[in-house]
């Protein structure tokens, strides 16, 4: 397997493979070393995937591309397969064939020590927070640091309502999650997705169910998290509005395959009619309003011949 | 007709065994996990303390009555023969070697089980296991695998309890109400309770049902479909299963121990 782990000695021609500076190559100068971060322009890469549950195919053939330090924006109707493409980077799900990977390293499979290692570099957001609901706000936030680190208390305490801060709930750090509204729990599960500065942060529909002025300020704190953290943000959303306004880039999905792509002021200016219709929410074009089957007249037995 | 008879026979046999390899494998994994409790024994004391919790008042006077019963009925037969006097044996003997630990099991998986099943599918259902995931946090390990040990750990302890107060309670109706005689009472089971072949059996048959209980009330929730009626399902299986399985294995370790 290529291996972009490269150590590259100065003085002599011959590139080193060394594994263990991963994600940094590592120059040889001198009896010294420089640390640099290593080119890759993708934090996350999709290639040619395949993904069914059972004999219902879900994705078919997909790639995708999510560049480091971006905020990308998947969007599509329900049952598009939006929140399967997070499952499958968080290694949730296996696809049946073809990749995915982190930092040019497939996903591991479920289960596995390096799935877990490359868990450490990902945060997640569930649509309805996933919150441990015996914890308080407080613990919730530092549940991660307790697994993966051994700060001293202060230490841990001062971060988590650094966190909790930023998310504009420092003050609700004692109360437990069947105290706060659907909105401030995903908002303490934000807390809790960045509580170890991950690389990657998925959304799954973080604006679903929102009030307007949740949702802005929710739009402006991803953009900020992700600017601020220098992380990548994958969103998966419905909102065109609020996903348009933070996104770098937008990704179009219908029956599991890439029907657009571009940047928001690219989609709007969009002739697709796919895209046509999702951003200008029409009733009409190629997203059928009903399950496709046999026809209402039909159902009711009405023009039909009876035998 | 036989054809398809055949068929749905082999399609269930199929079915039951990959369950049976999954359950396994699943087994397999929780203890490799939990080898690494060893440093937070924390999550291992908490889980004790609340399935403990949970089923002491319903043992102890569970117990009770089973003692209050036995007396009753032990007296009734062995006054027949001459030899009440033999009540605090029978009440002890039968407590040890079998309804000590096999009623606790029954109601350490309707209490206890049933809790620990219903907890860990409403985890499952509001994607927590998932979320612990995606922190990087085995929920094998994290959930799973504190709760098995703390069961494993209770149950011997719980039906000790029960034993105990099945005793006291053999001794209230037999000797305080029926009037049987205080020291044949206690030196009739002095003597003819063995420290290994009664005690020692009915430790180790408490330690398999514990093993069994709450392995069965564990998986079933880690495997609940995801839904209230999917937790609903599995807490119902979790008792009728763990039922069953102490029942047969109650059978399989008396034939074992039986000289």
């Amino acid at each position: 397997m290529k291996s972009f782990f490269v150590t590259a000695p100065l003085h002599k021609n011959k590139p080193v493979i060394d594994r263990s500076k991963q994600g940094y190559r590592v120059l040889h100068y001198n009896g010294g070393l420089l640390k640099q971060p290593l080119p890759v322009t993708n934090l996350v890469e999709i290639q040619n995937l395949h993904f069914a549950y059972g004999d219902r195919p879900i994705l078919t053939g997909l790639n995708m591309q999510f560049p480091r330090n971006k905020v990308i924006a998947v969007m599509g109707g329900s049952g598009s397969g939006k929140t399967t493409i997070l499952r499958l980077i968080g290694g949730l799900i296996a696809p049946q064939s073809g990749a995915v990977k982190l930092l040019d390293e497939p996903i591991g499979r479920p289960g596995s020590p390096a799935l877990y290692r490359q868990r450490r570099q990902m945060g997640m957001l569930f649509q309805h927070g996933a919150l441990f609901t015996d914890l308080s706000v407080f613990e919730n936030v530092a549940f991660p640091l307790r697994e993966h680190t051994d700060l001293p208390e202060s230490l841990l305490h001062d971060l988590v309502l650094l966190k909790l801060n930023a998310v504009g709930l420092r003050n609700a750090a004692q109360l437990k999650p069947s105290e706060i509204s659907g909105g401030m729990a995903r908002r303490v599960a934000l807390a809790r997705a960045i509580a170890l500065d991950p690389q990657l942060i998925m959304y799954d529909e973080p604006f679903a169910g929102l009030d307007p002025i949740s949702m802005g300020v929710t739009a402006n704190l991803i953009r900020n998290l992700n600017d601020a953290l220098g992380s990548t943000s994958i969103l998966v959303s419905h909102d065109v509005h609020e996903s348009f306004a933070i996104a770098d880039q937008v990704y179009f999905l219908s029956q599991g395959a890439i029907v657009a792509e571009g940047t928001p002021a690219q989609m709007l200016a969009s002739e697709h009619p796919y895209v046509q219709q999702f951003v200008n929410a029409r009733p009409d074009g190629p997203v059928p309003f009903d399950y496709p089957g046999i026809s209402l007249a039909q159902d009711l037995g009405l023009g039909v011949p009876h035998d | 007709m036989i054809n398809r008879l055949i068929t749905s026979l082999g399609g269930a046999v199929r079915e039951w065994l990959a369950e049976l390899g999954l359950a396994f494998r699943t087994l397999l994994a929780m203890l490799v996990s939990g080898l690494g409790l060893w440093r937070r024994p924390r999550l291992i004391t908490t889980q004790i303390h609340f399935i403990g919790n949970y089923s002491l008042v319903i043992i102890l006077v569970s117990g009770l009555f089973v003692g209050f019963v036995l007396a009753y009925q032990g007296y009734y037969t062995l006054n027949r023969y001459g030899s009440e006097s033999a009540l605090g044996l029978l009440v002890a003997l039968a407590l040890a070697r079998e309804l000590g630990p096999v009623i606790t099991a029954l109601l350490f998986a309707g209490r206890a089980g049933t809790s620990l099943t219903a907890e860990i599918g409403l985890m499952k259902a509001g994607e927590q296991l998932a979320a612990m995931e995606m922190m990087a946090v085995n929920p094998l390990q994290r959930v799973l695998a504190p709760r098995f040990i703390a069961g494993l750990i209770a149950m011997p302890i719980l039906a000790a309890l029960f034993t105990a107060m099945g005793i006291f309670g053999g001794y209230l109706v037999g000797v305080q109400l029926i009037g049987v005689d205080e020291g044949s009472f206690w030196s009739q089971m002095q003597g003819g309770v063995d420290l290994w072949e009664d005690i020692g059996n009915g430790i180790i048959k408490s330690v398999v049902f514990g093993f069994a209980a709450t392995f069965i009330a564990i998986y079933q929730g880690y495997q609940a479909d995801p839904t209230p009626e999917g937790v609903s399902r599995a807490t119902t299986r979790t008792v009728v299963l763990s039922s069953l399985m102490v029942l047969w294995l109650d059978f399989v370790l008396t034939a074992l121990m039986f000289k």
